[in-house]
């Protein structure tokens, strides 16, 4: 009690304008800044791997399952944040036994749980089945086990049972599409449909969400390779990286008109909100909405991509642009998400003033919580590449 | 023959195999449903113990902008009643104050919620237009988006209208504090869960006015039914021009305005 009055009372002298007393305290901080971005890393890392197997972009192949594994420790750890703010956790489970069905929130956990098990552990498990078998014949000791026990004891991989598990990727691959698009235009929908709420409600907030989603997961398993590989001293395939930049650049050009729509929609629309909402994008989010969200993560890469492409540039400097401009993009999206949870509460309901958001360092919902949360999936990912390696040469002939 | 047998089998097996599968993943689904419908048999048992039956009412508050003189006892009565921590980020009740200059400008404020009334002070030369003052509170919407958005559903609307938290259930989300358009809704902090105005359901199971009604010393709020024509409710709407906030949205609101100013949001 102490510590929240201590928290808000400061920020009574920043207000601008007239805030409804209520709207003093900001809900949603930099965790469920997190949720929207960790996921939609996920569902960016499986639509990218999904070009592989379903589309058969064989260039991509060295990422395929750096991308699965990258979508499954991203999945894992996402639910966390949303843990983590709630007022109480430990009776988050009635999300699950008794659900709203009228709630957008209350299907997370079925749309989760779909995804998780019917989606990732199961296209993981046919794609890897082979190898985990063949590895833990040749193993001994505790991985063999750990080997065994994934593999969930099955020892068959005649002919027939890999063609059985390859066509099986390719089915889950399909119906994995549609639901790594239903994951994160899911979250995009729990923003977009509250009518209260001007700066969220719109109908293009699924697919703004969505294709915002792509960008982040390409670039962010174009990061990982880039670092991965000459950590593992292995060469770069300059052939995928190619594809990896060109995809961003396309997924970017959609994602970047569909927020040009819906910017010029509002404007031109212009209802009762634009006033307040212009002058928070003028005020409040101009450093994190125009120049990172606008010019950094997404003119400037735009750009970069564009001119190496055009230009017959050497592979060095390629590679070098490459990872800048993905590296922009990853805290471009991040400042995307940033903008949408906290820019959104910015503004009173009222719409006739402004509130500020203050970061806590420390707690549940604080800036150090939160830089945990984010370096989990990392740790959760070398954990899954020491048990499931997904190099090239790790495949069994 | 025997190959077909054997298959059959198979098939047998996966169907039965699929059917516990199934019940095994609804089964936490039908505690929690049995659960819910025990803990509603309770609720209604106390209220019929009570004498209060419900759908038997559907209540509402008139709110005369025009009696309202902005001094707060509202305020600091709710605060009072049901125990709502006194600083000045909580709220189920509060009273604004609008200030509408000939150049068009308005000034909106209400500080620490009215709670202390409002002093005469002015930063501007500007000439005054109009004034007045305007009591906020739940709306008791007939279509909450509050409601409709709580994740399980902790929120919900009673039969008499009127909207209510379930704190065992809230795990405090605050989705309903987002979806609510008039801020009407706060987290309390030291149960963490979502909190708002019930118009004093512990008084109105008993046949007592909401305590902001209670002690409004120019009767600008009126508290009754909706349904039931010799209700003062009633007769308010009858006798009156009335309005309600942020119409467009389509919440139904069940809080009325009397002489309600276009600046009002």
């Amino acid at each position: 009690m102490e510590e929240i009055v201590q928290h808000l009372t400061p920020i009574l002298k920043e207000i601008w304008g007239y805030i409804f007393p209520n709207e003093i305290e900001l809900h949603w901080g930099v965790l469920i800044v997190l949720y929207p971005y960790l996921t939609g890393l996920v569902a960016g890392a499986f639509i990218l791997a999904s070009l592989v197997k379903v589309f058969n972009v064989k260039e991509l192949q060295p990422t395929y399952r750096l991308a699965m594994l990258t979508a499954m420790a991203f999945l894992i750890v996402a639910p966390l944040p949303l843990l983590a703010h709630l007022g109480h956790p430990e009776k988050a489970y009635e999300i699950l036994i008794t659900p709203n069905s009228a709630s957008a929130m209350a299907m997370f956990g079925f749309v989760y749980a779909w995804y998780l098990m019917a989606v990732l552990c199961l296209e993981i498990w046919f794609e890897y089945r082979r190898d985990i078998i063949l590895w833990s014949q040749k193993e001994t000791g505790i991985k063999k086990w750990i080997h065994k026990i994934i593999s969930l004891f099955s020892k068959d991989i005649s002919e027939k049972a890999i063609h059985f598990d390859k066509k099986w990727v390719k089915i889950i691959t399909i119906i994995g599409i549609p639901s790594a698009f239903l994951l994160h235009g899911y979250v995009g929908f729990i923003f977009g449909s509250i009518k209260a709420n001007p700066w969220w409600s719109s109908v293009l907030m699924p697919i703004v969400f969505l294709f915002s989603a792509i960008v982040s997961g390409i670039a962010m398993v174009l990061i990982l390779y880039m670092i991965i590989t000459p950590v593992r001293g292995k060469q770069l395939d300059i052939l995928c990286l190619d594809k990896l930049a060109s995809y961003l650049f396309y997924v970017m050009i959609i994602d970047f008109s569909l927020e040009a729509l819906d910017f010029v929609h509002r404007v031109y629309e212009s209802e009762e909100s634009i006033k307040i909402l212009a002058y928070l994008v003028s005020n409040k989010l101009f450093i994190s909405l125009v120049v990172i969200q606008l010019f950094m993560g997404m003119l400037i890469p735009l750009a970069m991509i564009a001119l190496i492409k055009i230009s017959k540039s050497p592979p060095d400097l390629k590679k070098m642009v490459y990872f800048i401009s993905a590296i922009l993009v990853q805290v471009g999206i991040f400042s995307t998400r940033w903008n949408i949870v906290i820019g959104g509460q910015l503004f009173s309901k009222s719409f006739r003033g402004l509130t500020v958001y203050k970061i806590t360092f420390f707690g549940l919902e604080g800036f150090f919580a939160s830089v945990i949360v984010f370096c989990l999936p990392f740790i959760l990912l070398y954990i899954f590449t020491k048990i499931l390696p997904p190099w090239e040469e790790a495949r069994n002939p | 023959m025997k190959n077909k047998i054997i298959e059959t089998d198979k098939k047998v097996e996966r169907r039965s195999f699929l059917k516990k599968i199934a019940i095994l993943a609804l089964a936490p689904i039908a505690f929690g449903f049995l659960g819910a419908t025990d803990k509603l048999k309770t609720v209604k048992k106390w209220m019929l113990e009570n004498g209060y039956i419900p759908s038997n009412h559907k209540w509402g508050m008139g709110i005369d902008i025009s009696k309202c003189i902005g001094c707060g006892r509202c305020a600091v009565a709710c605060k009072n009643e049901n125990n709502v921590p006194k600083e000045p980020f909580f709220f189920r009740t509060w009273v604004e104050r609008y200030r509408i200059y000939e150049n068009g400008d308005v000034q909106v404020d209400s500080p620490n919620g009215s709670m202390d009334g409002f002093d005469n002070s002015r930063t501007t030369n500007k000439k005054m237009l109009r004034s007045f003052f305007v009591p906020k509170i739940c709306n008791h919407c007939d279509n909450p988006p509050c409601v409709q958005v709580c994740p399980v559903g902790a929120t919900f609307k009673g039969e008499d209208g009127v909207v209510l938290v379930d704190s065992d259930y809230c795990v405090g989300c605050r989705y309903c504090i987002q979806a609510c358009p008039y801020g009407a809704r706060f987290l309390h902090p030291e149960t963490h869960t979502a909190e708002k105005c019930t118009f004093c359901y512990h008084r109105i199971v008993q046949d007592k006015l909401p305590a902001c009604v209670e002690v409004c010393p120019t009767q600008a709020r009126v508290f009754g039914e909706l349904n039931k024509k010799a209700s003062p409710l009633v007769r308010f709407l009858r006798m009156n021009k009335i309005g309600i906030l942020k119409p467009s949205l389509n919440t139904e609101p069940k809080v009325y305005y009397a002489n309600l100013d276009m600046e009002v949001k």
